[in-house]
């Protein structure tokens, strides 16, 4: 099952902060889910991903409306 | 070579005495930092000695002292009504007509194509609104890049809003519009004005200014060019029908903005009323436009220093790129604006950056969303695609040293790693 961080009323850089500490959770190749309802992770998520080497694989909506952003780990 | 206000501790004599320090102790100093000279600050009372590097000169310069001079001479010469005929609106006159001959010199316009209002940002708006209003026979389109300043989405929010249209041009990851995108974009039919600027403010990327505005020319469409952060500090465009300016980021005043009219190029002011500067209405600020002009004459015949300028942002590019983990450094790396240089540091928040920095005694601003009034991040930054948070400007100008750059690049790197350690993620 693919873990999701909740990370609903923190601002950035706090989410991408929880990602770095949490991509180890999952194996290589596998998927993270972030959900974020700061406007400036929909930017940063994608940018860390790029930095960081990791895949971006896109946002979907929670039922509550807030963001949900996928990352496959690749290192 | 002349000091910012030094911070230093005084009492009523100007000189430190025991006991003046407020709760809670006064900061250390900055290792390295020099002797303070100059008299104090007002409400320097009870800082520490941290002598103040300031690195936001693309939000506003320190004052010329040729600005400086001109200001006191012209504040006791011409304060008069310029379009009085008596002696002294005559002599504020006189003041005001020269004032507008060296600034078109500099620009490359003529003097009658110089219209002076209270800001960067209002000559920018005017700029676009009133060439909007001067086009509207011919369609009510306006092609901007994404990254223009806040001024010009501004307007051109307020012409949708109105029933306009505004078609945003997308960059890439240095910031670049896409060219051909925009080149495409001016040729639709209905486009009445194109709004292009110099080099972006925020990652000092230049823009292809002068090839777009020929490409427009050729199809009747006027460009706009917002060359604030350009004048004074690089070579400029000249194939422009419209081009705004600021005189307090190149080290004049604040409050004096420039707006240059080509010759038969149609606008119209969006203002109401008023016969001084082609339909802006409102008294001039003589003095202070005296002292802009004074001040772009002075770094005018100062180029050579940009180049100075252009290796110390060299020197901050490749320094921070080699010391920080986890930084990029945005923005053009060669085609560039000589004195400004932008980065974003991993899991750092920017506030905080800003903050600590200007407790070291460096000053400098951010884009990143935490420091701005909303929690969107800078539109320059999200339009590149690149990291948001933790991101630091600096930007250099006349005073800036050597020496001020490397205690600087010396500070930076354990700062980041600091603030890393307390948020937990250090080497991740």
């Amino acid at each position: 099952m693919t873990p999701v961080l909740d990370c609903r009323g923190r601002r950035c850089p706090l989410p991408i902060v929880e990602l770095a500490r949490h991509i180890g959770d999952v194996e290589v190749g596998g998927t993270i889910q972030l959900a974020a309802d700061d406007p400036a992770a929909r930017l940063d998520v994608p940018a860390w991903c790029r930095m960081r080497g990791h895949d971006y694989l896109g946002a979907c909506a929670a039922p509550d409306g807030v963001p949900v952003y996928s990352v496959r780990r690749r290192a | 070579m002349r000091r910012l206000p030094v911070r230093v501790p005084a009492g009523p004599s100007g000189c430190r005495e025991s006991g003046s320090e407020p709760p809670g102790g006064v900061p250390e100093p900055v290792r390295g930092g020099r002797p303070p000279a100059g008299p104090p600050a007002p409400g320097a009372y009870g800082l520490g000695v941290v002598r103040e590097v300031y690195f936001d000169a693309a939000s506003a310069a320190p004052l010329h002292p040729a600005a400086r001079e001109a200001l006191l001479a012209a504040v006791a010469d011409g304060w008069a009504d310029p379009a009085r005929l008596h002696s002294a609106g005559r002599r504020a006159r006189l003041l005001l007509d020269s004032a507008r001959a060296t600034v078109a010199e500099v620009l490359g316009a003529r003097p009658d194509e110089i219209i002076f209002c209270a800001s960067g940002t209002q000559a920018a708006q005017l700029a676009v609104l009133g060439g909007l209003a001067g086009r509207r026979r011919a369609g009510s389109r306006l092609v901007h890049s994404a990254v223009e300043h806040s001024a010009v989405l501004h307007a051109a929010e307020r012409h949708a809003a109105a029933g306009g249209e505004a078609v945003e041009v997308p960059v890439d990851r240095t910031g670049r519009v896409d060219a051909d995108a925009f080149a495409a974009e001016v040729t639709r039919p209905g486009t009445a004005l194109a709004s292009l600027m110099t080099a972006n403010h925020e990652v000092g990327t230049n823009q292809p200014v002068d090839t777009l505005a020929r490409h427009c020319a050729q199809h009747g469409v006027p460009m706009h060019t917002d060359a604030a952060q350009s004048v004074g500090r690089a070579p400029l465009p000249a194939a422009w029908s419209l081009l705004s300016a600021s005189a307090h980021k190149w080290g004049g005043p604040p409050g004096v903005g420039v707006l240059a009219v080509r010759t038969g190029t149609r606008w119209t002011s969006p203002l109401p009323g008023g016969d001084r500067e082609r339909g802006v209405p409102g008294f001039p600020d003589v003095p202070a436009i005296v002292a802009a002009a004074a001040a772009l004459r002075a770094v005018a015949a100062e180029a050579a220093d940009q180049a100075r300028l252009s290796a110390l942002v060299d020197r901050i590019r490749s320094t921070v790129a080699a010391t920080v983990a986890d930084v990029e450094v945005v923005g053009d790396p060669v085609d560039r604006l000589p004195h400004l240089v932008t980065f974003s540091c991993l899991y750092v928040d920017g506030e905080t950056l800003v903050r600590e920095l200007d407790r070291r005694g460096f000053a400098v601003s951010s884009g990143s969303a935490c420091t701005a009034d909303t929690l969107t991040p800078s539109h320059v930054l999200a339009a590149m695609g690149v990291l948001t948070h933790g991101n630091v400007r600096v930007s250099l100008h006349r005073d800036t040293t050597a020496e001020d750059v490397s205690r600087f690049l010396a500070v930076l790197p354990d700062l980041v790693a600091d603030l890393r350690a307390v948020a937990g993620v250090a080497g991740r």
